[in-house]
């Protein structure tokens, strides 16, 4: 698993591929985004060894100033789980509302497949929006009812059963 | 009735646009059997179109009757069939027999008045809506060479959609 993060610019997916493709590396499942700024890559790369990929790499990496981090992983392709259940959380920005709902959510078996959050209003009164898409094997109701206590506590949380169409 | 063999992506012939069907005989129904069972035995399915079986006609099944508690016209024969109208935008995840181990998500219209022939070349019409309308647009699609890839959307797009 390639790790790369530093200031965002455009070119850096471009340039990082390049190199990889000229060393003979095949590129798997990732995850990019610009997040505050920063721009990181999570990257599974296959087809050479922590520290060949290292040679490859780091000289793109220290050019365009990214930190840059190497884990031998045992992954594998296909092996996708299908998300049952999609998880929309939001309120006024506060300490906690991401320990608290994912709390709860690993009290009812929930497997967190996809998250992203962001914040939004203002800089005066920010918002955070968290969507979570998960697998839990007991299904929506589960989920409610460790859920309940969020709404409580002054956070708005929907859920709704994801049910994905083959066609 | 025989399971036919599904084309996957990258299988150029899915991007093909299907011709109308323009002869109703009983080499037509022959098919219809066919394709019906070979998206029965599609894991889940819930729609096939003929191109997905390189048949490159212009027919798709639809029955989403397997799904609980939801608006449905149990199993749709489709041949000709046209969009008429459509309504409202609603997203959902989507698959295919033809791109197997991915899902996303694709925004579709919420409801379709659609037109279409039968097996005897009879016109019809009706309305439909949600999950069913979902999977009419998405075989539909099959037959203009268009894969659900062709229409996902980011999910972490949702976060910054605004509507104003």
């Amino acid at each position: 698993m390639l790790t790369v993060v530093g200031t965002d610019r455009p070119g850096i997916v471009a340039k990082l591929t390049e190199a990889l493709l000229r060393g003979g590396c095949n590129l798997g499942e990732a995850s990019m985004v610009r997040l505050g700024g920063n721009f990181s890559i999570m990257l599974m790369v296959e087809g050479a060894g922590a520290a060949a990929l290292e040679q490859l790499v780091r000289p793109v990496t220290d050019a365009l100033g990214l930190r840059l981090h190497l884990d031998p992983i045992q992954g594998e392709l296909h092996q996708h789980i299908e998300p049952n259940v999609q998880v929309t959380v939001y309120g006024a920005d506060r300490p906690g509302i991401v320990a608290q709902a994912t709390a709860a959510l690993a009290t009812a078996g929930f497997n967190i497949l996809d998250l992203n959050t962001d914040v939004a209003g203002t800089a005066e009164r920010p918002i955070y929006i968290m969507l979570i898409d998960g697998y839990v094997a007991d299904g929506m109701a589960a989920v409610e009812r460790v859920i309940a206590p969020l709404r409580v506590a002054g956070i708005e949380v929907r859920v709704t059963a994801l049910d994905t169409m083959i066609g | 009735m025989a399971v036919l063999e599904v084309l996957q992506y990258p299988d150029p012939r899915l991007k093909q646009v299907s011709v109308p069907v323009t002869v109703f005989d009983a080499g037509l129904r022959v098919f219809l059997a066919d394709l019906e069972a070979t998206m029965r035995a599609g894991p889940g399915s819930v729609g096939i179109a003929a191109p997905q079986v390189n048949q490159f006609i212009r027919i798709a099944l639809v029955d989403v009757s397997s799904k609980p508690n939801i608006p449905q016209h149990g199993c749709l024969r489709l041949i000709n069939p046209e969009i008429v109208l459509r309504a409202g935008e609603v997203k959902g995840r989507e698959g295919c027999m033809s791109v197997p181990d991915f899902t996303g998500t694709v925004l579709r219209a919420q409801s379709l008045h659609v037109r279409h022939q039968d097996a005897d070349g009879q016109w019809h019409e009706f309305d439909c809506e949600g999950y069913e309308a979902r999977a009419v647009q998405h075989e539909i699609d099959h037959l203009d060479g268009l894969l659900f890839l062709d229409r996902v959307v980011s999910t972490r797009h949702d976060l910054f959609r605004r509507k104003l």
